[in-house]
């Protein structure tokens, strides 16, 4: 293993870890409310459905509508800092589409709500979830690049 | 207000994946390839956001309410079980494939790049393929309770 770090990278990183977290907290604070996607996205979904219909449905959608346009501000003012190399084809991109939907329900989280707010609450539940999927996705990773060299 | 607020958090939320490097799968894939030239960028991400939200959510949470809610919307679940176990590692292994969580995939969607939008298809077909199986799991087990009795109903 070597390990390779671009000066400026980190940089970036940390500011852009810090905006994360403070999005989360103003989230919390004013609405009280866990910025979690897959569970945002879900409760979306279930919206769909007249018989799991959860009160509050706009904040979901209107939440979502701002990762989309916070993705579009920042190209546009800073197309040079963006980068978006995609790994893998069709077939890729579904399957893992599919396994982090499910997984992510199966598991009530993702990086957001597991990793950035419910470590924040010291949460049993999110430290062993973080702790599990990090590791599953190193271990995915070894597995694709080292031992079966697909990529 | 609580529309704005969901929309100004999710913008925020939007750039700081996008300046942290998220949204680039290469990145991410780097991020978990101890095996090869390995990037840890990506943990000052994690870090920086839990910088911000371990003190500042344990000062809110001490608060009575929030500002414009009557009461916090926290999850009440304590308890490790296999569904956590098993759901967040399914969830690592579709991560290391394709180098995308759910965030930085909803962000990305503003490329309008078919494949990511593809990926954010079968993600929500997924979510909605587990809500099924948890839902009809749900029935079995109210049907299974014993009808006369509510309070084991409540409970279960």
């Amino acid at each position: 293993m070597s390990v390779v770090i671009n000066p400026s990278d980190w940089l970036y990183a940390l500011g852009g870890g810090l905006m994360i977290g403070l999005a989360a907290a103003v989230l919390l604070g004013l609405s009280g409310r866990i910025a979690g996607i897959s569970s945002i996205m879900a409760g979306m979904l279930a919206n769909l459905f007249p018989e799991r219909r959860l009160p509050e449905v706009s904040w979901r959608a209107m939440f979502l509508l701002g990762l989309i346009l916070g993705g579009l501000l920042f190209a546009t003012l800073f197309p040079q800092l963006v980068q978006q190399r995609l790994q893998v084809g069709w077939g890729g991109m579904i399957a893992a589409g599919l396994i982090v939907g499910y997984g992510t329900r199966m598991g009530s989280g993702c990086t957001s709500g597991h990793g950035v707010c419910g470590i924040a609450r010291t949460s049993r539940r999110s430290i062993v979830a973080t702790a599990t999927f990090m590791a599953a996705g190193m271990l995915t990773v070894f597995v694709i690049r080292h031992v079966l060299h697909l990529s | 207000m609580k529309a704005l607020i969901a929309l100004g958090s999710g913008l925020l939320f939007g750039v700081g994946l996008s300046l942290g490097g998220m949204t680039d799968p290469a990145k991410v894939i780097a991020f978990l390839d101890l095996g090869g030239q390995w990037d840890p960028t990506l943990a000052f991400v994690m870090g920086g956001a839990l910088l911000l939200t371990t003190p500042t959510f344990r000062w809110l949470l001490r608060l009575k309410r929030p500002m414009f809610e009557q009461s916090f919307y926290i999850p009440t679940k304590n308890d490790v079980d296999s569904d956590l176990v098993i759901g967040s590692a399914l969830f690592g292994i579709g991560w290391g494939i394709a180098g995308l969580c759910p965030g930085p995939a909803v962000v990305a969607m503003y490329t309008g790049a078919p494949k990511v939008l593809a990926f954010v298809a079968a993600m929500v077909a997924g979510m909605w393929l587990r809500d099924q199986v948890a839902l009809r799991r749900h029935r079995r087990q109210l049907a299974a309770a014993p009808q006369s009795s509510p309070a084991d109903l409540s409970r279960s």
